[in-house]
């Protein structure tokens, strides 16, 4: 692998708070390697704005290898930035030559409301979890692992949903900032598993009310959600959710389970 | 003040049993008077909260991410140990127990890791319960593979994934318990102080990230689920904000810290490429079933690693380990890269790493599918195709990730691999009960010292950390919360609150108002430069009393010219951080101090001095088996210590030959 | 779950654009053969008999009305998830991409129908409002082929129909089988087969469509 330097231009969104307005600033960064990371660029971005007594550029961030979910940038109108399959803290360097102009943005939703800079508030997605994201098993109720087989395809799918790693792209790369993807990917998760049956018909209903609260767009079907999760969650789990919610009304037998969660969204 | 670890009296495979018949309960009435607080929603914090939640118990759990799912624990990749026996292949609670007290070279607590692993299997049930989805075979049943060079098969696993299923699966438990009103959760919350009330733990003084404001809570008990203290070597495989500063809180107000020097260096890790470097990332231990490991013969070879003739290489761990081979345990691995390289044998443009070769792997898969396939044609680039596609089946995903990384298709090139620090057997000293020194504050998970000894084993970490959590702590806490029914909730205008938040804000100020000119991160980077070079992989007296030193006048410099930028009162990344190396720059020194104090090597603790005349460690039992826990004064840390007796698994010298 | 709850959730409201827009597109295949009619070569005999037949029967006048609420339904509410789409996000992003495989009419859905919508209203002034007109006014006897002649030979018209109709083709290729993946038909097994038969129904009904203004234009038809 060729290492090389560049220099770039970065166009950063710059917002004090939630009620401030927001603006772009822009940075010349010089002799930045192919090697780094593109948070080691923006480290290297605030080094030298600490020095110069300006206020660092404010982004979340945590476990930089792709799995927590915490980073969170739209870079020049891309969702985690222009490699597939791919979170912001896995983006390296070499993506770019010398002499590129960057544009970095927070995620942009209703929902998902800037606390700073490029950093949002993405509680939305916990609350439609305790919506229902989750099989009601107290702990020491669990029967041998083993003894109730699971279909291995099934398994897997359920697995591929589950890996999902909330970060919220589904939602920044939306053209109508919808969540789906993200509840499809939770519904469809427990509602492959035989663990996950009893309460499939509450859950969907719960967890696609939480939704509507929080404020999110509708779909649209334009599978830019899929096409930006960095872990390539599929669209089917949409479309499962929505069989899912068809069928929970449909039942006769359905009770709604109130809907526990306290809070009412944005 | 004498430790107690207040192990049962009994038989070894008695005790748990027997605490359980006869620890006191607290009715359900009274469960819902009683508050808790737990920092962290790791597996550790998360699967307590929910489950003590779930038992009646007000909880407030703190975590200082965005979202309790987002806890470090996400990104363990191999797999949980159980002994569950599914695959007849001879595993038992009692193997289990002995592989991980010996695996631990005989310094962890034998009462504490039999219940782990009598518990393992619980877990499994648990975690399956909650729609976890685990690796299964064809039959629909789960499916084990064998980790870290052990003989039988208790690794279940969720493809390189396994740390984040079941933190989904504790993390959904949780938020169960936030919907029905259990718990509440405070993300974007950093712990600054516990406060202590009568010599008891009765509450904390929590910094809102987003606002800036200290708030006060109060709880009859306190967990500490914080995680280990790997980043006060600035890179290792932790989170950017996996910190110490809830645990090293603890520790100064009186809880002992229990084996600090006991830090594990993970041998396949993905090399530092340069100053810029902010972390590290971890290669699963999984690879070396099939890779080989090997650095040039020749000094200074400047070929590419394909260019290399077999007979230019040096495969060194099957040479100095035929038995093992590139399958010996973790520190074994990572000591003999660091000979390698400090003999300048390394690869690659810092000549810090060594190669993680899978071509003949290839080679031999390849073979194999071609007989699979009755080919008589076997040319040499069908062999190669075949085999890269069973290859891309076991490890497609790490692959890739290394791919991203480096930019190098490690399907054609070998990997280059260097040790990495990854998890920290030490912690806050605990009992059985996981009670820390401070009656009423309770430790889980990494950020206690209990169950690894001095070196953990592979996939043994998600056990401990959901052992503790699920079915240990609610029955511990429950001895010392039926005393606690008749305490009122104490008002946090109570004068210790008062005087914990006056102590927390005036460090804050003091941190602000510094207005040095060296930024947080370069002072973290200094700090883990001399950790790394002098408390590493290999230690001796004369580098860790320099360290203590360097690490005295760092921290001089730290408080006399950083520079912290933007305000107390607003979302401030660099305070938060200003403060978690602030502490990592006091338990640096407790960890020289530590790693001086043990005059022997044992796990991933490697004292130069203790060595066999062949370079392997040297465990010295007459005098170091005991837990060294130190006692935080204002003239300095105390030594205490808790003898380690062994009743069923007799120590022995680990031998890999 | 009531129907209330059903209707007016973020599902419920694409059920029912999906609902709508199935129906509408069976009734394009309707629409479309039966206008086919005008290329029976006899100089839009059979056609007009046809056309009186479907204005005076009261079972297809009845129909008529089950049509429109459709058509209100599908165009009312797609407008309000429009504005509540735009509304999800307060501050749009400086620059946008999207990869390749993104269809870019997809995102223009709501574009698309509202000149599909302006189309809608020129088509119905001109083909039926003098059809309703001779109905309930009296008005004079219309001849459906006569008038279409005279609206396709206009070029300014023939333009605009072109343009509907363009509008209609990408319309239709993204709303064919966004309406499966609204009612959860859409697996690894089913999708690629739903998705071409959309593209083919969706170039098919247009280009029908198109030949008929082109076909007078090009004076095939007289």
């Amino acid at each position: 692998m060729e290492h090389y330097t560049m220099n770039l231009t970065l166009k950063v969104w710059r917002q004090k708070n939630r009620q401030e307005k927001g603006h772009f600033e822009t940075y010349d960064m010089k002799d930045i390697l192919s090697e780094m990371s593109f948070l080691e660029m923006f480290d290297v971005l605030n080094e030298r704005l600490i020095l110069e007594n300006k206020e660092p550029v404010v982004f979340d961030q945590d476990c930089r290898e792709g799995i927590c979910g915490a980073c969170s940038m739209y870079i020049d109108g891309r969702a985690h930035g222009p490699w597939q399959k791919n979170t912001v803290c896995q983006l390296h360097m070499r993506a770019y030559k010398d002499g590129d102009t960057i544009v970095v943005e927070p995620w942009r939703s209703a929902a998902f409301p800037i606390i700073k800079d490029l950093m949002v508030d993405r509680k939305a997605f916990d609350r439609i979890i305790e919506a229902g994201g989750f099989i009601s098993v107290n702990t020491g109720n669990a029967v041998d692992a083993n003894s109730t087989p699971v279909d291995r395809a099934k398994s897997e799918e359920a697995f591929d949903s589950a890996t999902c790693i909330g970060c919220g792209a589904c939602v920044a790369a939306c053209p109508n900032s919808s969540a789906v993807l993200f509840v499809g990917a939770k519904i469809s998760q427990l509602a492959l598993l035989p663990q996950g049956d009893p309460e499939r018909k509450a859950r969907v209903i719960n967890m696609v009310d939480q939704m509507d609260k929080e404020g999110f767009g509708n779909c649209g079907n334009i599978y830019n959600c899929e096409a930006e999760c960095p872990k390539g969650i599929s669209v089917e789990n949409i479309a499962r959710m929505n069989r899912e919610y068809l069928g929970a009304f449909s039942s006769s037998e359905m009770q709604t389970r109130p809907n526990p969660a306290k809070h009412n969204g944005v | 003040m004498e430790l107690d670890a207040k192990i049962p009296v009994t038989e070894l495979d008695q005790k748990w049993a027997d605490y359980k018949n006869h620890v006191n309960l607290v009715s359900p009435a009274n469960k819902r008077k009683l508050e808790l607080i737990v920092i962290g929603s790791g597996l550790a914090g998360a699967s307590a909260a929910a489950t003590l939640g779930e038992l009646g118990y007000k909880v407030k759990v703190f975590c200082f991410q965005d979202s309790p799912r987002r806890a470090h624990s996400i990104a363990a990749q191999g797999g949980i140990n159980a002994a569950k026996n599914y695959q007849n292949d001879g595993d038992s609670v009692f193997r289990l127990f002995y592989e991980t007290v010996k695996g631990g070279d005989y310094r962890s607590r034998e009462a504490n890791v039999y219940r782990l692993a009598q518990v393992s299997g619980n877990i499994i049930d648990q975690c399956v319960a909650q729609g976890v989805p685990f690796a299964r075979e064809y039959g629909g049943l789960l499916s084990n593979r064998s980790f870290g060079g052990t003989q039988v098969q208790r690794t279940f696993y969720a493809a390189g994934q396994t740390g984040q299923q079941l933190l989904l699966g504790a993390y959904g438990a949780l938020e169960r318990q936030v919907s029905m009103g259990n718990v509440t959760m405070y993300e974007r919350h950093e712990m600054h102080d516990i406060v202590i009330i009568d010599g008891k733990a009765r509450g904390i003084i929590a910094r809102n990230l987003v606002t800036g404001k200290l708030e006060r809570y109060f709880g009859h008990a306190a967990l500490i689920c914080s995680g280990g203290y790997a980043n006060v070597f600035y890179l290792s495989t932790n989170a950017m904000g996996s910190n110490v500063t809830a645990a090293w809180k603890s520790h100064k107000k009186g809880a002992y810290f229990a084996n600090p020097c006991f830090t594990q260096i993970h041998p396949t890790c993905i090399p530092v490429t340069g100053d810029h470097q902010s972390k590290l990332t971890l290669m699963s231990e999984s690879l070396r079933n099939d890779g080989r490991i090997w650095v040039p013969k020749n000094k200074g070879d400047k070929r590419r690693g394909i260019d290399i003739p077999n007979e230019d290489r040096d495969y060194y761990l099957e040479r100095r380990y035929p038995a093992f081979g590139n399958l010996v345990p973790r520190d074994v691995a990572s000591r003999a890269a660091k000979e390698r390289c400090d003999g300048g044998y390394g690869v690659g443009t810092t000549k810090m790493a060594v190669y993680l070769d899978f071509a003949d792997a290839i080679k031999r898969y390849g073979k194999i599918e071609t007989g699979k396939l009755g080919m008589t044609d076997t040319k040499n680039e069908t062999i190669t195709e075949l085999g890269k596609e069973v290859i891309a089946e076991k490890y497609g995903n790490l692959f890739e990730m290394y791919e991203k990384i480096t930019g190098e298709n490690p399907y054609d090139v070998p990997m280059r691999i260097y040790p990495a620090v990854h998890y920290t057997m030490g912690g806050l000293w605990v009992d059985y009960e996981l009670m820390t020194t401070v009656p009423g504050l309770y430790s889980l998970g990494e950020a206690n010292f209990s169950d690894h000894g001095a070196n953990r084993l592979g996939a043994s970490a998600l056990m401990q950390g959901l052992g503790d959590g699920y079915f240990v702590i609610p029955y511990t806490l429950s001895r010392y919360m039926a005393d606690e029914i008749r305490t009122n909730a104490i008002s946090t205008s109570h004068p210790a609150f008062d005087e914990a938040e006056n102590g927390v804000k005036e460090r804050i100020e003091r941190l602000m108002n510094v207005r040095g000119n060296e930024s947080v991160e370069s002072f973290h980077k200094r700090l883990g430069k001399i950790m790394w070079d002098k408390c590493g992989m290999s230690r001796n007296e004369k580098g860790l009393s320099e360290a203590i030193n360097e690490i005295k006048a760092l921290r001089k410099e730290f408080w006399g010219n950083v520079k912290v930028s933007g305000e107390i009162l607003e979302m401030n990344p660099e305070l938060d951080k200003a403060g978690r190396v602030a502490d990592f720059l006091e338990l640096a020194e407790l960890i020289c101090i530590d790693a001086l104090n043990r005059k022997e090597s044992c796990g991933g603790h490697f004292r130069e001095e203790s060595q066999t005349s062949e370079g392997e460690a040297l465990r010295n039992d007459e005098q170091y088996s005991y837990v060294a826990a130190w006692e935080y004064t204002d003239s300095g840390e105390i030594l205490h210590k808790e003898e380690l007796t062994f009743e069923v698994a007799m120590p022995s010298q680990r031998n890999y030959k | 779950m009531t129907w209330k709850q059903l209707l007016t959730s973020s599902l419920g409201k694409k059920y029912l654009m999906g609902a709508t827009g199935f129906f509408l597109i069976i009734y394009l295949i309707v629409h479309a053969s039966v206008n086919a009619l005008i290329f029976y070569d006899d100089n839009g005999a059979t056609f007009n008999v046809v056309a009186h037949f479907m204005l005076h029967n009261y079972f297809i006048r009845f129909l008529e009305i089950g049509l429109f609420a459709v058509f209100i339904l599908h165009i009312v509410q797609g407008l309000m998830l429009w504005k509540q789409n735009t509304s999800a996000r307060k501050i749009n992003y400086y620059r946008q991409n999207f990869p390749r495989e993104i269809k870019w009419y997809s995102r223009y859905m709501g574009w698309l129908g509202t000149f599909i919508l302006l189309f809608l209203v020129l088509h119905l002034y001109n083909f039926w409002a003098g059809t309703k007109h001779e109905l309930y006014f009296k008005g004079p006897s219309n001849d459906l082929y006569k008038e279409m002649k005279k609206v396709f030979t206009s070029p300014l018209l023939f333009t605009l129909y072109m343009l509907g109709l363009v509008s209609l083709l990408f319309h239709l290729l993204q709303g064919f089988q966004s309406a499966f993946q609204t009612f959860g038909i859409n697996n690894r097994r089913w999708i690629p087969i739903v998705r071409r038969i959309g593209i083919f129904y969706s170039i098919i009904i247009c280009i029908v469509f198109a030949l008929m203004p082109i076909a007078f234009m090009a004076g095939w038809l007289q």
